[in-house]
């Protein structure tokens, strides 16, 4: 058996990850930091970092000893209350993450999208039809915020009213994971109107007759989740649903402005949009961070973690990982980004990612028919979140196709 | 082109390595099973069976009835049934410890939803699927009662650990209390209330018969089927890509999706367990034998789609849209 190292030898440092320094480029800390050892001390908060693709992928699919009920953010909810009431699933634990959990992968799952697909296949000729009208244009917002926005509330089933309030919400949401920084503190003021009118749409009566948002409730019906269960589980998609894919699509859209070649490529060979928005997902990991908490003392890597502490889980610097990755930094539509852990891994992994994915086809598809040559019109500029690696412009300029 | 090794690792169908074999009650042995490089299994949840294919070649399929805390070890329990085919006899008179068998799933259904009370029935070796329910519903402080009958006391598995539960827990052997008083137990359909019920056909219809005109979803049911099954082939078999215009063999220690990779055909995957469904792939001919967590029996039925990472074939031949 491995021996445990006293903790005292542990790598420690005092970088804060959640710094606007950092936040505005993360791949030097990270770097670092998976250089420093397979786990690391981040004496600023008194918690562990692990930012090696073994160690990673190892706490993620542990949930016996690394749990997500006691929050997946810094805040340890077995002494702080939650701003919110825990999610059902993102924070929740088996055996009650269980049912949750089979409801949204039936609704959410490949076999359910196949009824989306030509819809959405046309939206999206629709909107890069209109956006191409311009040479040069935001696609963070044109392309980024604009598709997911057009085609997701509406397959959830929610009022048109209101639907400026997803991206805010969920910007909160993600920075709230973080420690109580500024870009906390800027949001809060909004926490109380944003969380109203959300709560407000996961009531069956404001939800669609037809949509997941209906699906969760028929569930409830049929006694596989309760009806008590059932807005917090709608809550989910439009919490977790939204800014993810956004900024999945602007990394992708990013990647492919920033290789030319690849762009040509995937015009060669449109089946590999999946594999191209899989493989911006892995590169940029739009989603950065989760955390753990420990339900009893771990040995990780020769390093002994107490029951009750927080472990700071790198999904970005665990997909740069020269360990596991060859050439790491580089965006490549022939390599198999496969088993990336920027969708997580295990019983948490991401619910939504078929839906991710099928929208990322579907404007990758209209663009690559459409569009011979992309490129940056102008340095874009990041916005800074506590979890998500976003996008506040993303100027392209393009060419159509003859 | 060659495809890099992704950190996912090489996926083939797992196999599990015999434990332990223990006699647990007249006719009834358990089987701990494990990886045999000591990895953790997949995922599951009470009411989850796994298919297990037998050095014999026949896949039979048991409820887990272990603790799914331990993530290394699987418990399954199996009956030497009177007119048994040949799996559980061969499970009974030849699978040692060290034996290797093939794993398909977990997959459920027969999942254990909320509910702040529940009724569990049970006959004969259908105590399995429920054991895990019940360890659970007492994790979560319901209130649940459970209503054990068998044949005879001797022949009942598991007593020693349902005698932990005290009064909550009724054992009915048939040659003490005649049959089980399903009157007593199901007077009327409560919202609050949800019904498990596992054990052998004429049990399950009396139970359905008599909840007939209760509201969906407060009974639910288990029934094993003794499907014949087409024994699973351990040989190579062929695979061809149509729109790809390839055609390979897939040998039996390489799943499909890495012998797609090697001939140099992208399928996105991710868990590479049968779990996340990412790999899902369009099936155009022939028979996949699912090894996967995702399809229920219906869509298995159609057999028109199959995840590489994990199932393989039942028929020489598969013809796939790629
Ligand atoms: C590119 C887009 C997306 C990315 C990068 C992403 C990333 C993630 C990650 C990393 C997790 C794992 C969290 C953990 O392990 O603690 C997760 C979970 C989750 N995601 Fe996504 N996601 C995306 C899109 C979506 C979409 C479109 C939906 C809804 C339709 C969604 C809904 C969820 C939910 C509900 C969970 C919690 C699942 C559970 O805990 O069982 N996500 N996502």
């Amino acid at each position: 058996m491995t021996s445990t190292l006293p903790n005292r030898q542990l790598p420690s440092t005092d970088v804060d990850p959640f710094s606007p320094e950092v936040l505005e480029d993360p791949l030097p800390m990270q770097a670092a930091l998976r250089e420093a050892g397979p786990v690391v001390r981040l004496s600023r908060y008194g918690i562990y970092a692990m930012a090696r693709y073994e160690q990673v992928h190892a706490a993620l699919t542990d949930w016996q000893s690394f749990q997500s009920a006691a929050g997946v953010g810094l805040s340890n909810f077995r002494y702080e209350q939650p701003w919110r009431p825990p999610s059902l699933l993102l924070e929740a634990d088996p055996p009650h993450h269980d049912a949750p959990r089979a409801v949204l992968s039936k609704i959410l799952g490949p076999r359910a999208l196949r009824t989306l697909r030509a819809d959405w296949f046309a939206d999206a000729e629709q909107l890069v039809d209109q956006v191409l009208a311009e040479h040069e244009f935001d696609a963070a917002t044109q392309l980024a915020e604009s598709f997911p926005l057009r085609v997701f509330p509406d397959a959830v089933g929610l009022p048109r009213q209101g639907r400026e309030n997803l991206l805010p919400y969920g910007d909160f949401l993600f920075n709230a994971f973080g420690p109580a920084n500024d870009l906390v503190e800027r949001g809060r003021p909004h926490v109380a109107e944003l969380s109203a009118w959300v709560d407000e749409q996961c009531r069956r009566a404001n939800l669609e007759a037809t949509g997941f948002g209906a699906a969760i409730w028929a569930a409830a019906d049929r006694g596989d989740i309760t009806h008590e269960q059932a807005p917090l589980v709608v809550r989910s998609l439009l919490s977790a649903g939204v800014d993810t894919t956004v900024h999945g699509l602007a990394a992708v859209l990013y990647a492919f402005a920033t290789h030319p070649e690849q762009w040509q490529r995937l015009r060669r060979e449109p089946g590999l949009a999946r594999v191209a928005f899989d493989e911006a997902v892995r590169w940029q990991s739009p989603v950065q961070t989760f955390f753990r908490t420990a339900t009893t003392d771990v040995d990780l890597a020769g390093t002994r973690i107490a029951e009750g502490e927080k472990v700071l889980m790198f999904l970005g610097a665990a997909n740069r990982d020269p360990r596991a990755w060859h050439d790491p930094d580089v965006f490549d539509l022939s390599r198999d980004p496969s088993g990336h852990v920027g969708f997580g891994m295990g019983i948490h992994q991401c619910v939504g990612q078929h839906v991710a994915r099928l929208e990322a086809e579907a404007l990758l598809t209209a663009l690559a028919h459409r569009v011979e040559h992309l490129e940056l019109a102008q340095q874009p500029r990041r916005h800074h979140n506590n979890t998500l690696r976003a996008w506040h412009s993303l100027p392209l300029r393009v060419h159509r196709a003859p | 082109m060659a495809m890099e090794s992704t950190p996912a690792g090489a996926a083939t169908a797992i196999e599990l390595r015999v434990a332990a074999r223990t006699e647990v009650a007249d006719g009834v042995v358990t089987l701990t099973l494990q990886h045999p490089r000591g990895k953790r299994l997949p995922d599951w949840a009470p009411g989850a069976h796994v298919d297990l294919t037998l050095p014999c070649g026949l896949t039979r399929q048991y409820s887990l009835c272990g603790n799914r805390w331990d993530a290394y070890t699987y418990r399954v329990g199996v009956l030497r049934e009177a007119d048994s085919r040949g799996g559980s006899a061969f499970i009974h008179d030849e699978l040692t410890e060290g034996a290797r068998v093939a794993l398909g799933g977990p997959r459920n259904n027969f999942a254990l939803v909320p509910s702040p009370r529940y009724v569990f029935i049970a006959g004969g070796i259908g105590i399995t699927p429920l054991l895990p329910m019940i360890a659970q519903a007492e994790m979560v402080g319901a209130d649940w009662r459970l209503l054990y009958g068998g044949r005879c006391r001797a022949s009942m598995a598991f007593l020693d650990e349902l005698h932990a539960y005290g009064d909550k827990v009724t054992v009915a052997p048939q040659d003490e209390d005649g049959l089980l008083d399903l009157s007593a137990w199901l007077p009327a359909p409560r919202q609050d209330t949800k019904v498990y019920c596992c054990g052998p056909g004429p049990l399950l219809d009396a139970v359905e018969r008599r909840c007939a005109d209760w509201p969906a979803g407060l009974l639910r049911t288990e029934r094993f089927l003794a499907k014949d099954q087409t024994p699973v082939r351990s040989e190579a078999f062929e695979v061809e890509l149509r729109r790809s215009g390839v055609s390979l063999t897939v040998p039996p220690d390489q799943s499909v999706l890495q012998a797609m990779n090697t001939a140099g055909v992208h399928v996105l995957s991710s868990c590479r367990q049968g779990l996340c469904g990412t790999c899902e792939t369009t099936v155009l001919a022939g028979e996949p034998d699912h090894r996967d967590s995702i399809l229920d029996d219906e869509e298995r039925a159609h057999g028109d789609c199959l995840f590489p990472c994990v199932s393989r074939s039942c028929t020489d031949r598969l013809v796939l849209d790629l």
